[in-house]
């Protein structure tokens, strides 16, 4: 913001009314469905008992986060089409919830399995997979967090703490103590209760935004202009059009992303809650809700060309919300975002912390902790996760965590075989899928960085493809030729825990 | 065989050349960003089809 900085006191004052709210009903979440929080399936998985309509909060809670609330409509505003790859990207991701995760619920059911590395575990026999699949997850989901946190960070900056920056950082520090407390306290209870609050607030916020924006700008037609006219200004391949040379790129980044979408520690933690893989199933159908809330949030980037928004990054959302409504409503949007940072930081700080309690402290540390130690453990890891999230936002610059996260979003692909065609086969090899996971993670990790750590790269002859696709194939070919081996070698099978019927869902009593 | 109405979704976001156009528009949304937009309940109707017709 140019000029003297100035504090917004009523859109503070509306905002603070918020966060006390959600404080409350994060640490009375510990009552809900009330059960011993003793036990992590309770703590961490809300027991599984979360039906229909509690999942379908928690996973567009979960999966709809304050960072893309804030990044896609920065990145449509930069480069125009391009961004909605994000939208063709949820389409499909309900396709994949709806093929292959109802596989998962019911064989993590049977098995009490918590996390996915639990699931590798015993279908292939092997605990350094399961490592392998375990530490990809937690990598992945640090930078994520970190940027869950720049999400409340830029509301804070915009409502202005008398122009110090220090202001708003304790601001943040004490919004994440306060969920670091209750996370602790209720387990994965509280982000689901509060994604009730959260997803009916941003929800408020994106049906006020597309109407009255739009409205003020000259309607869909204008705005669609003007994005237009700017990107042309620009003359490169911005365009409210894709340019040629970038569909390749647009397509693979929506498939890439939509694989790995459910790969994510967090979603695995918001789908195992569920009751029934029927619950899951009918998720399928009704999460597409959040895909057109998505669509539409992208639009808030030609809004703000629109609207001569002069901001840049991640500071053009808050700018628009604050040139276009009342400040009682900024401060409305700006609790809604940082609750839409809040819910999603919790249930990733739960899902890392099932994986290293269960994947990598007990195969690794200790294998007999009771039920009791094994849920004190993953609370105290959920509350480390997070100041380190938290620290890696203040001390480091935002380049890092951005940067760790597209690569997050690389690495947590190349644990796709190990889990998605584990749920249709054991006929893959553990070590061939461990030599895999690895050559994808050095291939996609290296390609990335020799494009100076960036999504795609350009084959030759081809176009534009994204890395994580390509180290995907790369990884798959390592795992099928290296089963070959072994199995003309007729080295020993190794065992599996599970059974064909695991998969299926549970015949009516 | 039900089932296979799932590919269809991926084929009609994936494949740009079926709608990275201007025309035709609606309500002043260009070709390529409505028709991205209505394969969200299309594609929500595709899953419910084949959930329904799941045995059981």
């Amino acid at each position: 913001m140019s000029g003297a900085p100035v504090v917004h006191a009523t859109a503070w004052a509306v905002f603070a009314a918020f966060f006390v709210l959600i404080t409350v009903i994060g640490f009375a979440a510990a009552r809900w469905k009330a059960a011993n929080l003793d036990h992590l399936h309770e703590w961490g998985l809300g027991g599984r008992r979360f039906g229909t309509l509690i999942i379908w909060f928690l996973l567009g809670g979960d999966l709809y986060t304050a960072y893309t609330v804030i990044a896609v409509p920065a990145l449509a505003f930069a480069t125009g089409a391009y961004a909605f790859f994000a939208l063709a990207y949820s389409v499909i991701a309900n396709v994949v919830l709806f093929a292959v995760i109802p596989r998962l619920w019911n064989v993590c059911r049977r098995h009490d399995y918590l996390t996915s590395a639990d699931f590798v575990a015993g279908r292939y026999g092997s605990r350094r997979l399961a490592l392998a699949i375990a530490l990809t997850g937690v990598l992945a989901t640090m930078p994520y967090i970190a940027l869950q946190l720049v999400g409340m960070q830029v509301v804070f900056e915009a409502m202005g703490f008398g122009g110090m920056r220090e202001g708003a950082e304790i601001a943040l520090v004490v919004s994440f103590v306060v969920l670091a407390l209750y996370t602790y306290t209720s387990g994965l209870r509280a982000p689901a209760m509060l994604a009730f609050v959260k997803d009916t607030m941003i929800y408020v916020f994106v049906v006020a935004a597309i109407v009255v924006i739009p409205t003020k700008l000259g309607g869909y037609g204008a705005v669609f202009d003007a994005a237009s006219r700017a990107f042309e200004a620009k003359g490169n391949s911005a365009g409210i059009l894709l340019a040629p040379n970038q569909a390749l790129a647009f397509s693979t980044l929506a498939l890439g992303s939509s694989f790995a979408l459910f790969l994510y520690p967090q979603s695995v933690t918001g789908v195992l809650a569920a009751s029934s893989a029927g619950a899951i199933r009918r998720n399928a159908v009704l999460l597409p809700a959040y895909s057109l809330a998505l669509g539409l949030i992208a639009l808030l980037g030609y809004m703000a060309i629109a609207a001569g928004v002069t901001a840049k990054g991640t500071a053009v959302v808050p700018a628009l919300i604050m040139q276009s409504f009342p400040e009682w409503f900024v401060g409305f949007c700006f609790a809604a975002i940082a609750l839409a940072a809040l819910v999603p930081a919790a249930i990733m700080s739960i899902g890392a912390a099932n994986l290293v309690t269960r994947n990598i402290w007990r195969p690794y540390v200790n294998d007999a902790v009771t039920p009791a130690q094994e849920s004190r453990i993953a609370k105290i890891v959920s509350l480390l996760v997070k100041f380190g999230a938290l620290a890696f936002v203040v001390f480091l610059p935002l380049e890092f965590a951005i940067n760790l996260q597209l690569l997050g979003g690389i690495w947590i692909l190349q644990t796709f075989p190990a889990v998605v065609f584990g749920l249709f086969s054991n006929w893959l090899r553990p070590n061939a899928l461990l030599a895999g996971w690895a050559g994808g993670m050095l291939l996609g990790t290296g390609l990335s960085w020799s494009q100076g750590v960036k999504p795609v790269y350009v084959v030759p002859g081809l176009g534009g493809v994204y890395i994580g696709l390509l180290a995907l194939a790369a990884n798959i070919g390592i795992c099928a030729l290296l089963t070959v081996l072994a199995n003309l070698r007729r080295l020993p099978i190794p065992t599996d825990a599970t059974v064909a019927a695991d998969y299926e869902d549970p015949l009516p009593d | 065989m039900r089932r296979l109405l799932l590919l269809v979704p991926f084929v009609a976001v994936l494949w740009l050349p079926f709608y990275n156009t201007r025309e035709p528009s609606l309500w002043g949304f260009p070709f390529f960003y409505w028709y991205l937009l209505a394969w969200v309940p299309l594609t929500s109707l595709l899953i419910w089809i084949v959930h329904r017709g799941r045995p059981a």
